[in-house]
């Protein structure tokens, strides 16, 4: 049995917003991370406040400067089928088609995607880590073979365990969020949070804080995008070590990248060595076998996790040698 | 997408292997799950306010294989719950209750999802589909039938919930590939490992559907 908790299921964003800014409050989209931290005791919420009468959180639009909007609710199978995504964004419609199960897709949203907590088994667990609030990371000497290589700087050793937030990072997406100042815009790219600046909170949302939609730029002709992701097992799994790649082409030249990693970091992780070697340059082995070597540079690895490197070398690899490819 | 779990497994020419691990190139799942698109774009109902307090049961109804049911539950009862605790529909089952194994399969609006991870109250106002309403009368329909024939279990335990996502597989998708069964049974664990016996019986039940 769930702890118990008042409910709450506002028709405006408005009233939303009041009812997210109280204490012990906290937001229902799909609830399949919401549930199961309920379940384990992760957070303290006295107050469900659900998303789901927010009529303006639906839907998967084209915007007017050729672009996308897509509504917090809409579900990551949604975002995986919807027709203009596949076309416009395909690395987008990868990385939801990678998440989880396909129950857990029909039922979890973008929004919650992005704002779920992180998937450390001593944090699930029922030890008292720092990220909750104790004096010590016990997966950096503990078990840590699916915790990050990068961004942790050995205080909390998480990987951000979202499939989408890479992608989105990458293609530029923005956030539109509303909250108890009005409404402002996040890059999805400026979201997370790293241990060094906040351990106790993954994203950047104070109370209150609501993403309504997610904005995607127009694609520009020549972008080409792609998510791969290397996991453990074949059903549903998180990823070990995955790859968001968005390029614009100039014909068989880089002109212009961003490169997020997933499985990597606490935070979605912006690999600028690897976009620092394959800018203006063709996707041809020279250029590839120095993107491998770049993927790791300023990596962290801890003992139980140095295979992670090899993953990200091969899959960027694999990436690259196919974005390079004639179509 | 390789057929097993060899398919497509090494990462690039670093030819990393490690015990233990398989590693899965994820590609395939994007076109296998093609034949869906058109489903997307549908536009949900929205539910009405709602207020309710902590510790206290509120009425609800729910709309449970084709009929309405009133009944008194706490914000916090899940779907699965009440389904089996105050509705006595047992055909749905509880495994590991975080929404990791499957068994808690039911249609919500035509759609697989786990009743344990969704509040009783979030499914008011839609279509919710049990196994139970897969019945007509004393009939199996034919996703039980099939599995029955195929022998798609051994202890049982997972198959209510196998059952639940198949059903839901073949009507997105009334002719799936052997692919598109493994994806759309990937969120169903089987301990027994019946997985083989599990895809043939549903390739059995598209057979089945179709007469
Ligand atoms: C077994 C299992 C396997 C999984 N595997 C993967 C995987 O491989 N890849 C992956 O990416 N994910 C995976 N997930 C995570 C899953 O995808 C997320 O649980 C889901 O996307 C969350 O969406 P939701 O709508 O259910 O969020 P909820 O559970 O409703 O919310 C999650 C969090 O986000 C907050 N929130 C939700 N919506 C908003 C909003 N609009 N504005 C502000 N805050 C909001 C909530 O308050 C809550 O803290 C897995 C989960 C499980 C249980
Ligand atoms: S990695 Fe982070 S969440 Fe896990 S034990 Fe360490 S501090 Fe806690
Ligand atoms: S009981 Fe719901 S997924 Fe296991
Ligand atoms: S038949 Fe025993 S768990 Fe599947």
């Amino acid at each position: 049995m769930l702890p118990s908790f008042s409910y709450v299921r506002p028709e405006t964003v408005k009233d939303t917003v009041k009812h997210a800014s109280a204490r012990g409050a906290a937001l229902h989209a799909g609830g399949t991370d919401l549930i199961g931290c309920l379940r384990e005791g992760i957070m303290d919420v006295d107050k469900v406040v659900s998303l789901s009468a927010l009529a303006d959180l639906y839907g998967i639009r084209e915007t007017a400067d050729d672009g996308l909007t897509i509504g917090a609710l809409a579900t990551i199978t949604e975002v995986a089928e919807n027709p203009l995504v596949r076309n416009k964004y395909p690395g987008l419609a990868q990385g939801a088609s990678e998440v989880a199960s396909p129950q857990l897709r029909n039922q979890g949203t973008l929004g919650g995607n992005l704002c779920q907590k992180p998937r450390c088994w001593y944090y699930r667990g029922e030890f008292h880590c720092l990220r909750k609030g104790g004096d010590m990371c016990y997966a950096l000497a503990g078990e840590h073979q699916f915790h990050a290589v990068f961004g942790h700087d050995r205080i909390c050793v998480i990987t951000h365990p979202s499939d989408t937030a890479p992608v989105l990072a990458a293609l530029g997406a923005k956030l539109r969020v509303a909250g108890p100042d009005g409404g402002k815009t996040i890059a999805v790219e400026n979201l997370h949070v790293p241990p060094r600046d906040n351990v106790l909170t993954e994203t950047v949302l104070g109370p209150g804080e609501v993403i309504t939609r997610i904005d995607l730029p127009r694609p520009a002709a020549n972008l080409k995008s792609s998510y791969r992701k290397v996991r453990a097992r074949r059903s549903w799994d998180f990823a070990l070590a995955g790859v968001a790649l968005a390029l614009e082409m100039d014909g068989d030249r880089v002109e212009n990248s961003r490169v997020f990693l997933s499985g990597a970091a606490p935070i979605p992780w912006r690999s600028r060595s690897v976009e620092n070697v394959i800018r203006g340059r063709r996707l041809d082995d020279k250029t590839i076998a120095e993107a491998r070597a770049a993927i790791v540079e300023n990596a962290d690895p801890l003992p139980g996790n140095t295979y992670k490197l090899e993953l990200f070398k091969g899959v960027i690899e694999e990436e690259l040698s196919a974005m390079g490819r004639p179509e | 997408m390789g057929s097993d779990d060899q398919g497509n497994n090494d990462v690039g020419r670093s030819g990393f292997t490690r015990r233990g691990f398989i590693q899965i190139m994820g590609t395939g799942a994007v076109s296998a799950s093609l034949a869906g698109a058109a489903i997307a774009a549908r536009s949900k109902p929205v539910p009405p306010e709602k207020v309710m307090d902590a510790e206290n049961t509120v009425k609800i109804s729910l709309h449970v294989n084709g009929a309405q049911h009133a009944v008194l539950v706490e914000s916090r009862w899940t779907l699965l719950y009440v389904l089996r605790e105050a509705f006595g529909m047992t055909g749905t089952k509880e495994g590991c209750s975080r929404g990791e194994c499957g068994a808690c399969t039911v249609l919500i609006d035509g759609i697989p999802r786990y009743a344990c991870m969704t509040l009783a109250v979030e499914a008011e106002g839609r279509r919710i589909t049990t196994l139970e309403g897969l019945m007509s009368g004393e009939q199996l329909g034919p996703v039980q039938n099939a599995f029955l024939e195929e022998d798609a279990y051994q202890c049982g335990y997972c198959t209510p919930g196998q059952i639940m996502a198949v059903e839901g597989l073949l009507r997105k998708n009334p002719t799936p590939s052997l692919d598109e069964i493994r994806i759309g049974v990937s969120g169903n664990l089987c301990r027994c490992g019946a997985y083989t016996h599990i895809f043939r019986a549903a390739q059995k039940a598209a057979d089945l559907k179709k007469r």
